[in-house]
């Protein structure tokens, strides 16, 4: 199974003009966001049929610490005028939502919070995602943000007989 | 594959704990939704009572709801072949800056202060994240990781929350209307709402469950109620459309989730199958309301019914969906209930009920 990182700390505007380039509402991206639109990047840059729609792959991300690095710019906001364009972030799945976006994945995506990072655990929910039989592939994503610039990133892309 | 069984319920709701209650006062049309003046502007919303909050209070309601549940169902939460699902979306936020408010935290507290000896797991998925967490509960008894699962729905309501709504100007001003032509907006709600899933035991079972992303909007529904109907699509060969007596919709009274859900309807060829949303009673539960919702809805079909649609009375969907305005007699041992959310997921969870599996 393919597997990739980001290291942390790294530029991922930097990232984003080497390996993406064409997709200017990165910017507009909370760092989970960002994070999974270049995580799913390395995993799937060059496959073939990229961009046709597909319902066969599932994006599953996992973390600890859900949103929180961007609820605390909310919080913020919120002294002064609540932002709708953070509010939205303030989600742990949006990240989900917008690899599927980006991607053209109309499959399962669902958003899992751990108590810490266990390869175990996030494997035995990513096989048991495969119940679902439309289900071929999965971009798995453990984010976890302490800050903007702090994080633990790392993608995988599962198929089914990888399983 | 085994099937999975609910064994046992909780509810911690503003209309009350105990099921039958709950269900006797959304029978008699009360609703708990009420006109909260002061903070951060007016705002119709339904709350939990705080007289006797000891905090945090989010881990109080949870672990209410689930000890209701687990002592519903008469099992011993320390059993190893026992598992715990949290669903939120939001979870102690309310302590922001005070105390650890991940969901991750509260979890572990919960399940601990439960004696669940198992790592828990936190199904966060907007405003599927309790039906998604009642799929992820199915899945995990069909693998034979556990005997039973002990999944709880939980959503409380703060200013973080309360402020981002109304900065997305999708709260309304008055009770909610879900499905009528003059809804303006959801009302936002609190609530607990356990369920104890159990393999190869029970009243009820829970047949196929499917979530799925429109790939289309972070914060707006389709425009072909794309997700939804691809979830409906999913579960529907599970289900005799003879035997299917209602689908409880997400139906939050926004413009735009009631036009898609009722696409999706349709395009499923379910215009002929009666509808009805809760919101009218509870406002939208977030977290609680996939579990919450269902738990109303397992209710009422025992009771032979399907419920009334609080807060409708004219159609405003572009197809013509067989709103339930009123409460009506069942037909079917069968629903499904259908949620969606901000990240554009959607859900479809089958339910029948069969006597004991």
């Amino acid at each position: 199974m393919k597997q990739v990182s980001i290291p942390c700390g790294a530029d991922l505007t930097q990232i984003y003009r080497q390996e993406v380039g064409d997709y200017p509402k990165f910017f507009k991206m909370d760092v989970l966001s960002r994070l999974g639109i270049l995580l799913t990047e390395r995993l799937v840059a060059g496959e073939e049929g990229r961009f046709q729609p597909r319902e066969d792959r599932a994006v599953l991300v996992f973390s600890r610490e859900g949103c929180l690095a961007n609820d605390r710019h909310y919080v913020e906001s919120m002294k002064d005028f609540p932002s709708p364009a953070l509010f939205v972030y303030t989600l742990p799945n949006i990240v989900s939502g917008e690899i599927s976006i980006r991607n053209k994945y109309a499959g399962e995506t669902s958003a899992f919070v751990l108590e810490k990072y266990d390869e175990e655990a996030i494997f035995a929910l990513v096989r048991q995602a495969f119940q679902d039989p439309v289900t071929q592939s999965a971009v798995v994503i453990w984010s976890d943000c302490a800050s903007d610039t702090e994080w633990d990133a790392r993608g995988w892309l599962v198929e089914r007989e990888e399983l | 594959m085994r099937r999975v069984g609910i064994a046992g319920v909780g509810l911690v709701t503003p209309l009350g704990n105990s099921p039958a209650g709950v269900l006797a006062s959304v029978r008699a049309g009360k609703s708990a939704l009420a006109l909260h003046p002061v903070f951060p502007e007016p705002y119709y919303a339904s709350l939990l009572p705080r007289e006797e909050v000891s905090e945090p209070f989010f881990e109080q309601v949870s672990l209410e709801a689930a000890r209701l549940a687990v002592k519903d169902a008469g099992i011993d939460p320390a059993d190893p072949s026992t598992g715990f699902v949290l669903s939120s979306i939001k979870g102690d936020i309310q302590h922001f800056g005070q105390n650890d408010v991940s969901l991750a935290y509260s979890a572990g507290r919960i399940a601990r202060s439960l004696g669940v000896q198992t790592s828990p797991v936190v199904v966060s998925n907007a405003c599927i994240s309790g039906l998604a967490a009642l799929v992820q509960g199915m899945r995990m008894i069909r693998a034979g990781q556990f005997k039973r699962v002990i999944v709880v729905g939980t959503e409380l309501q703060s200013p973080f929350i309360v402020t981002g709504f109304q900065s997305l100007k999708a709260l309304s001003v008055e009770p909610c209307k879900p499905f009528d032509a003059h809804r303006v907006g959801l009302n936002l709600g609190e609530a607990s709402a356990a369920l104890v899933l159990q393999a190869d035991e029970g009243e009820w079972e829970l047949v196929e469950g499917a979530i799925r992303n429109d790939a289309n909007h972070i914060s707006g529904p389709s425009r072909t109620g794309e997700g939804s109907y691809n979830a409906l699509r999913a579960v529907l060969p599970h289900c005799d459309k003879k035997d299917l007596a209602f689908v409880n919709v997400h139906g939050t009274a926004t413009v735009y989730n009631d036009e898609m859900e009722a696409i999706a309807l349709n395009r499923a060829g379910l215009l002929d199958v009666p509808v009805n949303a809760l919101k009218g009673y509870f406002g939208h539960t977030m977290g609680a309301a996939g579990i919450l919702e269902s738990i109303l809805s397992m209710q009422a079909l025992e009771a032979g019914v399907v419920l009334a649609t609080r807060g409708f009375s004219e159609l405003g969907v572009s197809a013509p969906v067989k709103v339930s305005a009123q409460e009506q007699p069942a037909v079917g041992n069968s629903f499904i209930k259908l949620l969606s959310g901000f990240g554009g997921v959607n859900g479809a969870l089958l339910f029948r009920k069969g006597g004991s599996l």
